[in-house]
């Protein structure tokens, strides 16, 4: 607002040159050895790596073996805490009692955080797959939980004064009134789940799990093999990144059909 | 006066005391391998408190932890508001970093941490670099977005009048953008604690994560109960010190504080 827009191939060049000072610095303090290789290899090293790791095995399996181990247990946990959350959520967001007696706990217990279970988890659900997803619930839990609660919260009063003029039981309000009327706010709180979800998981596999990308990630570490450790981060930002992408795409697609709907 | 929202609170947390308690210490039906009954509890929270656990008594490993925090914290938000302030005032600086920003981004701050420890060891500075990795980014955008939500008139006015640059950055940048900036510290403080605790749990000579760490090696439920409380219970303190310092810093704000 202070200075006009800049024009397409204004805000091209800028950014160009950003992208190309950040990789110019970082290959100039690799190369030249300003910064020890061994512990900043060159931008093109770890793009090498990265090739190399898809198809060769380090910790036990190929860099697409580690990412898919991940992701089970994040879909997992992801699709765990949704179907708790958001039901929970809703009825919450219905029955007052109910808001009332799980608010408290759940207040105490958001100040501790998601990785903080990581003992807990391992001691109960073993460092296999049932830890992780444990701590990736933690993690993703919340936001399904305080989403699906405001949106039915928050539903236009009129409709649920007509609904239940019409004398609309307890399951259809929910369903039919507070459900699809929460919708968008769900799937926002769906999105930051997925994020915060991704998160818990690097988390996880960092400290406890014999596969998954973040094993592969502190083995490296242990054997001082900063390649492959920056490989693994643009895996995971990749991957994370995807995630996001997916599910922008199937947020826009839910407003133009609701909209259509409308 | 407490209403009936927060009786019925007491209710449950009661109710729930008193479950652990007859889980744990009546029925057995928790065995104390999975969990600690309160008397365990209390037991690992005295032999913290007086003889210590993973070389030091509780004190000083939540102080070192509070510390670390405080220290990443105040690096991230150093550099992070600045950035997004200036972003949010330069569109040929917005253009500059963005994509680079955009690359970073997607990278979780805890897939940083076994780069910290590679090039710093297990010392303080790994952990405070991390935190700054985590704590930066919310500060920047909110900062960025604080900025840009600024009524045009507001920036006419104070142009006109001949405000030299850096009273526009005192006078009127830093205050119409200070709800989002508050907004911004919140998700910034969140993620220096729980960056932290990963990175302590990962490694760490000192502090509260490395209580869980080696609470989880020794298979010591007692001890992972108080070192989870502790987690919690820092947060809690430091959320709640935010929360004053910007009800301070925006009583001017009829908006921001109802």
């Amino acid at each position: 607002m202070n200075s006009p827009p800049l024009t397409f191939r204004e805000s091209f060049l800028y950014g160009a040159a950003g992208l190309f000072l950040f990789v110019g610095l970082w290959t100039l303090l690799s190369v030249t050895g300003l910064v020890p290789r061994q512990f900043l290899p060159s931008p093109f090293e770890v793009a090498g790596r990265f090739f190399f790791l898809l198809t060769s095995p380090f910790a036990g399996a190929t860099l697409p073996e580690h990412l898919s181990a991940s992701f089970m247990r994040y879909a997992y946990g992801v699709v765990l805490a949704a179907a708790i959350g958001i039901p929970l959520g809703l009825l919450m967001g219905w029955f007052r009692l109910l808001d009332d007696i799980v608010s408290p706990i759940f207040d105490g217990l958001r100040f501790i955080a998601p990785i903080a279970w990581v003992p807990f988890a391992a001691l109960w659900f073993g460092t296999g797959i049932g830890g992780p997803v444990m701590i990736i619930f933690a993690g993703a839990f919340p936001p399904c939980l305080i989403n699906a609660y405001r949106g039915a919260r928050f539903v236009e009063p009129r409709l649920i004064e007509a609904a239940r003029m019409l004398g609309t039981g307890h399951v259809r309000m929910i369903l039919e009134i507070l459900l699809p009327a929460a919708v968008p706010s769900i799937i926002a709180g769906l999105r930051v789940s997925a994020g915060l979800g991704w998160q818990s998981l690097v988390g996880a596999e960092l400290i406890v799990a014999a596969a998954g990308v973040g094993f592969m990630m502190v083995q490296a570490q242990g054997s001082v093999q900063t390649p492959t450790v920056m490989a693994g981060m643009v895996a995971i930002g990749l991957v994370g990144m995807v995630i996001d992408i997916l599910l922008r795409r199937g947020e826009g697609w839910l407003r133009r059909r609701r909209g259509l709907e409308a | 006066m407490i209403g009936r929202r927060g009786w019925i609170g007491l209710a449950t947390v009661a109710a729930l005391l008193a479950l652990w308690f007859v889980l744990t210490t009546l029925t057995g039906q928790i065995t104390s391998a999975r969990f600690p009954s309160p008397a365990e509890f209390s037991a690992s929270l005295t032999q913290i408190n007086t003889r210590g656990y993973a070389g030091a008594v509780l004190l000083s490993h939540a102080w070192h932890s509070l510390l670390l925090v405080l220290m990443g914290f105040a690096v991230a938000v150093g550099t992070g508001v600045p950035l997004g302030l200036w972003m949010g005032w330069n569109r040929r600086v917005e253009a500059l970093v963005n994509p680079v920003f955009l690359i970073i981004r997607p990278i979780p701050p805890l897939a940083w941490i076994p780069l910290a420890i590679l090039w710093l060891g297990l010392g303080d500075a790994a952990k405070i670099m991390v935190i700054w990795f985590a704590a930066f980014v919310p500060s920047v955008i909110n900062a960025f977005t604080g900025v840009r939500t600024i009524d045009r008139p507001v920036f006419e006015a104070a142009r006109m009048l001949g405000t030299p640059p850096w009273r526009m950055v005192c006078e009127v940048i830093v205050p119409a953008a200070s709800p989002m900036i508050f907004t911004g510290l919140r998700l910034s403080l969140q993620a220096s604690w729980t960056t932290l605790v990963a990175a302590e749990l990962v490694g760490a000579l000192v502090g509260v994560g490395f209580v869980l760490n080696m609470a989880q090696q020794d298979i010591y439920p007692g001890m992972i109960l108080v070192g989870m409380l502790t987690v919690g219970v820092l947060g809690f303190i430091t959320t709640l010190a935010l929360g004053h310092a910007e009800r301070r810093a925006l009583a001017w704000n009829v908006a921001a504080t109802d």
